[in-house]
């Protein structure tokens, strides 16, 4: 092996003993809710033609998956990015209890004023979710599955 | 030669609010019962139903039934019914009785019953969420 070669190789086995790996973490929750898509500035007609059943006036609804991904370097003493029940309890507190068992276009602050498409819905609990993340932590994905075939992701950009 | 009896199965789904209120209880006694599924402003679900037909394989088709048929059926009678709807305001059946899945289930019986034929036999099972599931005529 030439000699540039055998010092990169011992350099980058050097190195690889002090870079950290980055994971991602995703904790799957689950709520069950009502709403509606529904332009306020819009006729009814125009509400019905661009959004059809999922502008029923009296709401529909469906159970929502919602995963929540993370990243960072596992912590050397426990080998977790992070605990988590830790991250369950977040998402439980801030979001969970807010959304489960809700009208979303009625009952949720952070959805106030707001279309409550699931696209705007992800934006809302990113922001939710943002604040409380533990030191170390990074916030990576929030993916809200409306149903097995609709489903949105959303990165933080 | 004795035709085979199979039991066939078409799942849809649907989706839509509901919520658990007995308006002849006070308010302390319905939270108390029915929890978060009393919140007033309604709530909601993926609904999975699951329609089962037995009876004998007709030799001349290989179908106990033509489940392009049965499928046309369950859309028209049921899905165009309760999908994105509202259980409690916009279905008649449920101004009278809570729409639990039970209730639900024994409703989309009666619906179904009259369409299909009296020699098969039909069941339906309904899933709420994933974890929590009916079936009506119960085995």
């Amino acid at each position: 092996m030439p000699q540039s070669s055998a010092i990169s190789l011992k350099l980058l086995n050097f190195a690889s003993l002090y870079i950290m790996p980055v994971f991602y973490l995703t904790r799957k929750e689950h709520f069950n809710a009502a709403h509606k898509l529904f332009n306020p500035t819009w006729t009814k007609e125009r509400n019905d033609e661009v959004f059809g059943k999922c502008a029923n006036e009296n709401w529909h609804g469906h159970n929502f998956e919602l995963l929540v991904t993370v990243k960072g370097e596992p912590n050397p003493e426990t080998g977790f990015i992070v605990d988590a029940k830790l991250l369950s309890s977040i998402i439980k507190t801030h979001v969970v209890d807010v959304l489960d068992h809700r009208n979303l276009n009625l009952d949720v602050p952070f959805m106030a004023g707001k279309i409550c498409s699931i696209e705007n819905l992800v934006w809302g609990i990113w922001h939710e979710l943002l604040p409380h993340m533990p030191a170390g932590v990074a916030l990576h994905c929030i993916k809200l599955v409306e149903t097995p075939r609709i489903f949105v992701e959303y990165f933080g950009e | 030669m004795k035709n085979e009896r199979v039991s066939v199965y078409r799942a849809e789904h649907f989706n839509a609010a509901h919520r658990l209120h007995n308006p002849d209880w006070d308010q302390a006694t319905n939270t108390r019962v029915f929890g978060k599924c009393n919140l007033p402003h309604y709530h909601g679900h993926n609904y999975e139903l699951i329609v089962k037909v037995t009876g004998e394989v007709d030799p001349s088709t290989g179908y106990v039934v033509d489940m392009k048929v049965l499928s046309d059926i369950i859309s028209e009678k049921i899905l165009d019914r309760f999908d994105h709807r509202n259980l409690n305001e916009d279905v008649p059946e449920f101004k009278v009785i809570n729409p639990t899945a039970e209730n639900i289930a024994i409703v989309i019986y009666k619906i179904l019953r009259p369409e299909i034929a009296e020699h098969f036999d039909l069941q339906i099972r309904l899933y709420e969420t994933p974890r929590n599931f009916v079936e009506y005529p119960a085995n």
